[in-house]
């Protein structure tokens, strides 16, 4: 028996226990459960290690998997590297905030409940909404509410996408979609690398648009114009982004005419950690608050006039209406959500300004770089941190062999979108530095005359 | 006689960020620009949202103080019935911790992630084994997300054969979240009610299962704490009917090493990390929910799936066309995985059965030492958890609410109150297998407390909590004119 340092009972314990109990065993505990219903073998699992072989192990495990600063990746595409302060890791930490559960008894969790309150905060100021959800899983999952949330309000049953939507977020989309018997319509990208609005000219009974900005690739969407034609058809106007940095530079979704926002807020000081949990971002203007899935924290007063805070709202929510609840979400993100806040306040508005605007700097660099050695630069529209390049042919193989020189040469996109085969995602945060951009371009640029 | 554990300390006042905030401070090392300007044509740039500036005093400050106004499982017992609040074990923090756990891109090429996806492979190994189902996705993000992963998997079972069916049976006993996942799904819910016994009849369900049913959601042991005895039974009257069951398995906890829940019959089951396999569930998440089935679903299990190659290295495919798709935008939430795993490994079998052993009895203990001060709703040995109600205390006119809050004043998590519903006034506690059984004695010995004062001095109670940062706060008043952001 090698760890048992979890479990508090002596053995003497556990017989004066059993006979308070009015058994004679730990197995008689269960006698009640019928033999049909129980195990014929014990659990086949590895021996428990100790603390000590556990940390050998998992040290190797966690070798196996290729991190900055040793290796260059130039990739984002929904998640992005950027500089976490070492006071959000340790404040994030706190015993108190980790081990705590969802705060149903507000006088014992005031610590969670004003933290998310200004998270909620925060977050509506950054997304430009009044509203703002106390988290969801993701930025695919909010996504997926924001549009059952349009389908519930409009009482239509079609939604339309941009194809320029990270094309994860879409298929999450259809899978919460699909089966209630939604249509998911998606609208084409021009050669600018922006989403094609003509198609919805005269579309009719769509419940919402959803674009997404920086999109996809990169680029920045018109907003105003998504919008405009959005409500032009009676349709309400959804707004999202996986990047949530670009928002210290961009105006914000709100300002630009979206009845509901979704997003990633991984950025916001959340490791990366192989892509979850991140933080799904849901907000909207004051007209859909009721209409809202998931939990929301709200200013209260207690029996002496004190002020303090609560989750509020809670018709709307799956424990008191059951099947006809706005959702079926229980467990948020919550830890991540106040990750998120510890984060956005460290920096204020003047450091995540001017954060953002360093990204900007950075993926501008590498853009003009590799457009001076002669790479194509196939859509013009403006970028934030993220950018596509059409590479020639022969980067396929390079890109094997700079992997062997730790450098991730971006995302290939021919996966997403078959018609652009050779062509690369990139991105380029704080992280990076000059000299990594040089060596990336100085390491392609054999490619274009091979 | 020890002192009371509920005692009053220092705590201090902590204002709203924004109202600390002053133009010019920074709490963030702003790395130097190497790259000339850029700047973006002016109609796109913003005025940048309205955060406060602070400085790194201050932000350590403020969440320091907001912390000390919360109670977690590192504090002291957490007894919330169905929420598994067991300990949260610090070496898995150290684990998740690693540079190589919590800095990989989800998208990097397969050769440059091995580390990750073989321990996704071992978990969804271990999964299955201790659940005795055959195949797991570990990609749901919560239990409820877990549940609707396992509806679309029926789902997309019997659309797969040309069945439409737009039913679905959900017993009295049932967590909210179960009827509001099978709705995203287009089926309605069919109530049943327990038996006296606490637990589902054969007859039951074979009175409500019909060719226009989908199944069974049934959580097993039961919220009242409870092994479905009959389930065996049951899933032979749903597969009859050409039916799927579904288990909620939210209260693993209780039963790993000891049922089957493959050999039941079920065909479906979610789990949830955050509570049988100890990751923090901080503040309310994120927890993650991987779905159990078995082999004849396997088709239908979210992609991408880990595969592993001839060459023995793991891989991740997206061939299933049988696949109900993708419910989170990656592999699921993989910080939360590292630590479920790490628990494992630290346990392995015989640990994990000892923790259900002792959690049994745990439960069992607390509800035969007060069983004479509360009233027990269902008076025989149970499973991970017991639920009382406040009957003897109403000749007082003091409710469960009191009592919970009252348990604050102690030093003590309220249970879990008012659920499950058909339990008029219940108070639903799981003492998990981390506590001891001083801790276990010192916690009765509060609650018999409080039922004595509920007759001497029933204002007290009503009156509580006195300790907390807040009294008691006016929740109807918060939602008529919610006030969500400042």
């Amino acid at each position: 028996m090698i760890t048992m340092r979890y479990l508090p009972h002596t053995p003497e314990q556990i017989q004066q226990m059993l006979t308070v109990a009015g058994a004679d065993s730990l197995e008689s505990l269960f006698s009640g459960i019928p033999e049909e219903c129980r195990r014929l073998q014990e659990m086949n699992l590895p021996e428990a290690l100790s603390e000590w072989a556990l940390n050998r192990h998992m040290d190797a495990l966690s070798a196996g998997l290729a991190v900055s600063p040793e290796y260059k990746i130039f990739i984002g595409a929904g998640r992005y590297d950027h500089h976490i302060p070492a006071t959000v890791s340790s404040l994030k930490s706190r015993s108190e905030f980790l081990t705590a559960y969802t705060p149903y008894q507000p006088e014992i969790s005031q610590g969670t409940l004003q933290a998310i309150y200004e998270y909620q905060t925060l977050a509506a100021r950054l997304m430009g909404v009044d509203v703002v959800t106390a988290s969801h899983y993701d930025g695919a999952t909010a996504l997926s509410e924001s549009l059952l949330m349009a389908i519930r309000k409009t009482r239509r049953k079609r939604v339309v996408l941009s194809s320029l939507i990270h094309p994860y977020y879409r298929r999450v989309a259809q899978t919460y979609l699909e089966p209630a018997g939604f249509e998911i319509i998606e609208l084409p990208f021009l050669e600018n690398g922006l989403t094609d609005l003509s198609l919805l000219e005269g579309a009719v009974d769509i419940a919402a648009v959803a674009l997404q900005s920086p999109n996809f690739f990169g680029c920045i969407e018109d907003l105003k114009a998504g919008g405009q034609k959005a409500h032009e058809i009676g349709a309400l106007f959804i707004v999202g982004f996986t990047e949530a940095l670009a928002y210290g530079l961009l105006k914000s979704p709100g300002s630009q005419g979206a009845d509901i926002v979704f997003g990633e807020g991984q950025s916001l000081g959340i490791p990366i950690a192989f892509g979850g949990p991140g933080l799904g971002m849901l907000g909207c203007t004051p007209e859909h608050t009721r209409n809202l899935p998931g939990r929301l924290v709200g200013k209260a007063k207690d029996m002496d006039g004190k002020n303090g805070f609560v989750l509020t709202l809670a018709t709307r929510e799956q424990h008191i209406r059951r099947e006809k609840a706005t959702s079926n979400i229980c467990s948020n993100n919550s830890h991540c959500a106040l990750t998120a806040a510890m984060y956005m306040a460290s920096l204020g508005k003047s450091g995540f300004c001017d954060l953002a605007i360093l990204n900007h700097d950075k993926a501008a660099y590498l853009c003009r770089g590799l457009s001076g050695a002669g790479f194509k630069m196939p859509f013009q529209g403006t970028f934030f941190n993220e950018f596509v390049v059409e590479f020639p042919e022969e980067l396929e193989t390079l890109y094997q062999r700079l992997l062997e020189k730790k450098i991730v040469a971006g995302l290939p996109l021919s996966a997403f979108y078959p018609e652009l085969s050779h062509h690369y995602l990139l991105c380029v945060t704080e992280t990076a530095s000059r000299e990594d951009m040089d060596a990336l371009i100085r390491e392609v640029t054999p490619c274009m005359n091979p | 006689m020890h002192e009371p554990l509920g005692a009053s300390g220092l705590i201090l006042n902590e204002r709203l960020l924004w109202e600390k905030g002053r133009k010019g401070r920074s709490g963030f090392s702003m790395p130097e620009s190497d790259v000339p300007s850029s700047p973006l044509p002016p109609d796109l740039v913003g005025d940048g949202p309205d955060f406060p500036d602070l400085s790194e005093v201050d932000v350590v400050r403020h969440y320091t103080r907001l912390s000390t106004w919360n109670f977690g499982v590192d504090t002291g017992l957490y007894p919330l019935g169905s929420c598994t609040m067991k300990y949260n074990p610090k070496t898995n923090e150290r684990q998740a911790g690693l540079s190589g756990f919590s800095n990989s891109h989800p998208l990097l090429p397969e050769s440059l992630c091995q580390g990750a996806l073989r321990l996704m492979a071992d978990l969804e190994r271990f999964l299955a084994e201790i659940t005795g189902m055959d195949a797991v996705s570990l990609q749901p993000a919560a239990g409820a997300h877990g549940e609707l992963a396992g509806m679309l998997v029926i789902h997309a079972w019997f659309k797969q054969k040309g069945d439409s069916r737009s039913k679905i049976i959900i017993p009295d006993t049932a967590h909210g979240t179960n009827p509001a996942s099978a709705a995203l799904c287009g089926y309605s819910p069919v109530p049943v009610s327990s038996s006296a016994e606490g637990i589902l009849s054969p007859e039951a369900i074979a009175a409500v299962m019909d060719e226009e049913t989908a199944g069974i959601m049934v959580t097993n042991p039961n919220t009242l704490g409870l092994f479905e005895n009959h389930l065996k039974a049951i899933s032979e009257i749903v597969h009859a009917k050409g039916g799927l069951v579904y288990a909620d398995g939210a209260n693993m906890n209780a039963v790993m090493g000891i049922a089957d829940m493959g050999r039941i019959g079920v065909d479906v089951l979610h789990l949830n990390l955050h509570k049988t396999f100890s990751t923090p569930h901080g503040g309310g998440g994120p927890g993650a929910g991987p779905v159990c089935v078995k082999k004849h679903l396997e088709p239908f299990l979210p992609v991408p799936r880990i595969i592993q190659k001839d060459t023995g290295q793991y891989a991740l495919s997206e061939d299933f066309p049988e696949s109900i798709g993708k419910l989170l935008t990656f592999h699921g939430h993989f910080g939360v995985l590292v630590r479920a795993y790490s628990y494992i490994l630290s346990m392995g079998a015989e640990g994990l059965k000892k923790a259900s052993q002792l959690a049994v009895l745990n439960a069992n203990y607390l509800k035969e030492q007060l069983k004479d001060t509360f009233h027990l709703a269902y008076d025989r040995p149970c499973m991970h958890e017991c639920v009382f109600s406040d009957r003897y205390q109403q000749a007082y006119n003091v409710t469960t609410l009191d009592i919970a809050k009252r348990l604050m004043d102690y030093g003590y998590h309220p249970p879990t109150i008012y659920f499950p519903l058909v339990v008029h006034g219940a108070l639903m506690m799981e003492p998990t297998e981390t506590e001891s059984k001083e801790d276990l004695d010192q916690y009765i010995d509060a609650l018999k407390k409080i039922a004595e004062e509920a007759k001497e001095t029933p204002d007290v109670l009503r009156a509580a909590p006195t300790r907390c940062k807040v009294r008691r706060l006016d929740e109807t008043a918060a939602a008529r004119k919610p006030c969500l952001a400042g």
